[in-house]
C-alpha cells in the first residue's frame, strides 16, 4: 500500500477496497516505525482518525473528491485548527492553531486526512534539517546523510513512505533541494498559485507553498487541491488553475529544453552532473529538442537573496514578542528586557544571524547599498529568465550542487551551506515555478534531482514534462532499502 | 567589518539579547555572510528600478466594511498571559 500511486488509493477507497481508518492507520504505523528520522513533529492519532471516519462516511454516501480518505502530512508552518504548529521553533513549542491555513481548508473541503506535522529548519531558513528545535532529521537513504531543508520532515516522510504526499514551502529551494537529496518529486508552484494564508511567512516576496510527492501525477493531484484563488492573502492571484492532472499526456514531443551553460561549471559535482546529462538526453529521445541559454546574472542570485530574505525575515519575525501567542521567557525586568530575553531564548542561532543581517541592510545608511541595491539586481536576474524564455518553454539542470551530504558536514560554514543554494533561489527571486524529480544516483547511492524550470503559470506543462520523464524512467519508483 | 559594538546596537534594534560569547561568534558568521554579499557591489544597476515583488501588479481593493469578527474568546487561551480578556505586559507606564 505504501508503493501505491494516489490514484490508486483512491481507486481502492472508492472500491471500498480498504477504508480510511485502514489506510490512515497503516500510514501512522509507518510513521510510528520509522521514528528514528525524526520526519515529524506531531502526530495526533485521534484526530487524524477522526478525519478518516468522516472520510469513510463521505465515501460511503458518495459525492467524494479523489482525495477523500488519504493522509497528507503538512509541513509545520501550515497552520492547522488545533493541531501544534511550530515552526520548528522554540518560540512556537505549544502554539496551537486556532485556525486552518487557506491550504489546510482546501486539503480539509476534499476529505482529505492530516497525517500529522513535518519537521523542517525553523522557520523555514536552513538547506539541511539540522537547524530544527526538534533534531536534525534523517535522510531515508541513509541516515548518516541529511534529507535537504527546509522542507526535510516532507521529503524524509515522502521518500520513506510514510506518506502519501506531504505539502511544503520553498523560499530558496526548500522544496526542491529536499526532493533532490531524498528522491522524491517536489513542485514549487509560481508565486501567487497557492494562498499563503495560514502559512507562517518567512520571506514574503519569495515565500509559496507546494507539494512533494512519488511523481508528477501525484504532484498534479495535490496541486488540483492546494492552488486556487483566496482573497485572504493579497499576493495570492486571481487567476483560474488549470487542468493539471489532464495535461499529464502531453509528453516531451516538440519540447524546446533550455540549458543554461552558466548551470554546468566547476560547482558541480560530477556524479551529479552526469545523471542530469543523461536525463535530458533521455527528453532528447522524446523527442523534445535541447536549446543552449545562458543566465549571465546567476551567480549574483545567493548574494542578492542574502539580502532580501533576512531583510523579509527580520520584519516578518518582529512579531514574535511573548505577548499574544509562543513562548514568553521565565524572568526579566521590564517589557524591554521582556522582548530580548523572550527572543533569545526562543530563536535558534541560524534565525538570530538572519535577523540580525536583515536589521543591518534595513537600517539607516545601509537601505541604498545592500537592499536597494539587491532589489535592482533581482530584476536583472528576472530580465535573464524572461530572455531565456523566449528560447524554449522550460528550462532543465540540477537542483543542487552535489548529492546529500553527511550531517554536520557543513553546519559550521554557514556561507557555504548558502552557495549551494545557486540552483534554486534564482527561481524564487523571479517568482518562477520549479520542480525537482529523481533521475538517478551520486556518490554513496545518494538521490539526484533533475530541475525543472517553467515559465510563469507553467505548472501543467512542467508536470507533463515531468510526467513524460517517469513513463520512460523508474528512478521515481526507487525506495530506501530499510523502507521498501 | 561589524565591530561588537554593532552587533550589539544590532541586537538591540531587532530585540534580541546576545551574550558576549555569543556576539563573539555571531560577529565572524555575520562578516562573512556581509563579505558573500559585497559581490553585488560590482554589479553596474544604473536605471535599473528595484524589483520589490515578483508580479507587477497593483494591490487589490475591496470594499470598505468590517470584515473581521470578534475572536478573542478564540486567541486569548494561546497567550502567555492574560486577564480578564487583556493580554498582560510588564508595567511600562508608572
Amino acid at each position: 500500500m505504501h508503493n501505491a500511486t494516489l490514484a490508486e488509493l483512491s481507486a481502492k477507497l472508492a472500491r471500498k477496497e480498504v477504508s480510511s481508518v485502514e489506510v490512515t492507520r497503516y500510514f501512522l504505523e509507518r510513521v510510528a516505525a520509522g521514528k528514528a528520522l525524526n520526519a515529524f513533529i506531531t502526530v495526533d492519532e485521534e484526530k487524524s482518525l477522526a478525519q478518516a471516519r468522516a472520510a469513510d462516511e463521505r465515501i460511503a454516501k458518495g459525492g467524494a473528491h479523489p482525495l477523500t480518505g488519504i493522509p497528507i502530512a503538512h509541513k509545520d508552518l501550515f497552520c492547522a485548527k488545533g493541531w501544534r504548529t511550530t515552526c520548528a521553533s522554540k518560540i512556537l513549542e505549544n502554539f496551537i492553531a486556532p485556525y486552518d491555513a487557506h491550504v489546510i481548508e482546501q486539503f480539509n473541503a476534499a476529505g482529505a486526512v492530516i497525517l500529522g506535522k513535518t519537521n523542517m529548519d525553523e522557520f523555514a531558513m536552513g538547506s539541511s534539517n539540522e537547524n530544527s528545535y526538534f533534531g536534525p532529521v534523517k535522510n531515508p537513504w541513509d541516515t548518516k546523510a541529511v534529507p535537504g531543508g527546509s522542507s526535510g520532515g516532507s521529503a524524509a516522510a515522502v521518500a520513506a513512505r510514510m506518506a502519501p504526499a506531504a505539502t511544503g514551502t520553498d523560499t530558496g529551494g526548500s522544496i526542491r533541494q529536499p526532493a533532490s537529496f531524498t528522491g522524491v518529486s517536489g513542485l514549487r508552484p509560481t508565486y501567487g498559485r497557492v494562498s499563503r494564508y495560514g502559512m507562517v511567512a518567512f520571506a514574503s516576496s519569495l515565500d509559496q507553498g507546494g507539494a512533494l510527492a512519488k511523481s508528477a501525477r501525484d504532484l498534479a493531484m495535490v496541486l488540483d487541491v492546494m492552488a486556487g484563488f483566496d482573497a485572504r492573502d493579497s499576493t495570492c492571484m486571481d487567476r483560474p488553475k488549470d487542468d493539471y492532472v489532464g495535461a499529464l499526456a502531453r509528453g516531451a514531443k516538440g519540447l524546446r529544453i533550455g540549458v543554461p551553460r552558466e548551470y554546468f561549471s566547476q560547482d558541480l559535482a560530477r556524479d551529479v552532473g552526469d545523471p542530469i546529462l543523461a536525463a535530458i538526453e533521455e527528453y532528447k529521445k522524446q523527442g523534445a529538442t535541447v536549446v543552449e541559454v545562458s543566465l549571465p546574472n546567476q551567480h549574483l542570485s545567493v548574494p542578492v537573496y542574502y539580502v532580501l530574505a533576512p531583510a523579509e525575515a527580520s520584519s516578518n519575525l518582529s512579531r514574535y514578542d511573548g505577548v499574544r501567542y509562543g513562548y514568553r521567557a521565565p524572568e526579566y525586568t521590564d517589557l524591554l528586557d521582556m522582548y530580548k530575553k523572550t527572543r533569545a531564548q526562543g530563536f535558534g542561532p541560524e534565525v538570530k544571524r538572519r535577523i540580525l543581517i536583515g536589521t543591518y541592510v534595513l537600517s539607516h545608511g545601509y537601505y541604498d547599498a545592500y537592499y536597494l541595491k539587491a532589489q535592482q539586481i533581482r530584476r536583472l536576474i528576472a530580465r535573464d529568465f524572461a530572455a531565456a524564455f523566449g528560447q524554449c518553454d522550460l528550462i532543465m539542470g540540477p537542483a543542487a550542487p552535489c548529492v546529500a551530504y553527511d550531517i554536520g558536514a557543513k553546519i559550521t560554514d554557514c556561507v557555504q551551506m548558502y552557495l549551494d543554494d545557486l540552483y534554486t533561489i534564482p527561481i524564487n527571486l523571479a517568482g518562477l515555478p520549479g520542480m525537482s524529480i529523481p533521475c538517478g544516483f551520486g556518490n554513496k547511492g545518494r538521490p539526484v534531482g533533475l530541475q525543472i524550470v517553467g515559465n510563469y503559470w507553467s505548472e501543467a506543462l512542467m508536470l507533463s514534462a515531468a510526467h513524460a520523464f517517469q513513463q520512460v524512467t523508474d528512478w521515481h519508483t526507487r525506495t530506501p532499502p530499510a523502507f521498501a | 567589518m561589524l565591530s561588537l559594538d554593532q552587533i550589539q546596537r544590532l541586537a538591540h534594534l531587532a530585540r534580541l539579547e546576545l551574550a558576549d560569547a555569543e556576539a563573539r561568534a555571531m560577529r565572524q558568521q555575520l562578516n562573512d555572510i556581509l563579505a558573500m554579499v559585497d559581490q553585488m557591489a560590482a554589479v553596474d544597476t544604473t536605471d535599473v528600478a528595484p524589483m520589490s515583488h515578483p508580479q507587477e501588479v497593483t494591490q487589490r481593493l475591496r470594499e470598505d466594511r468590517v470584515t473581521e469578527a470578534d475572536q478573542r474568546a478564540l486567541f486569548q487561551p494561546i497567550a502567555p498571559a492574560v486577564d480578564d480578556g487583556l493580554y498582560l505586559v510588564p508595567k511600562v507606564i508608572e
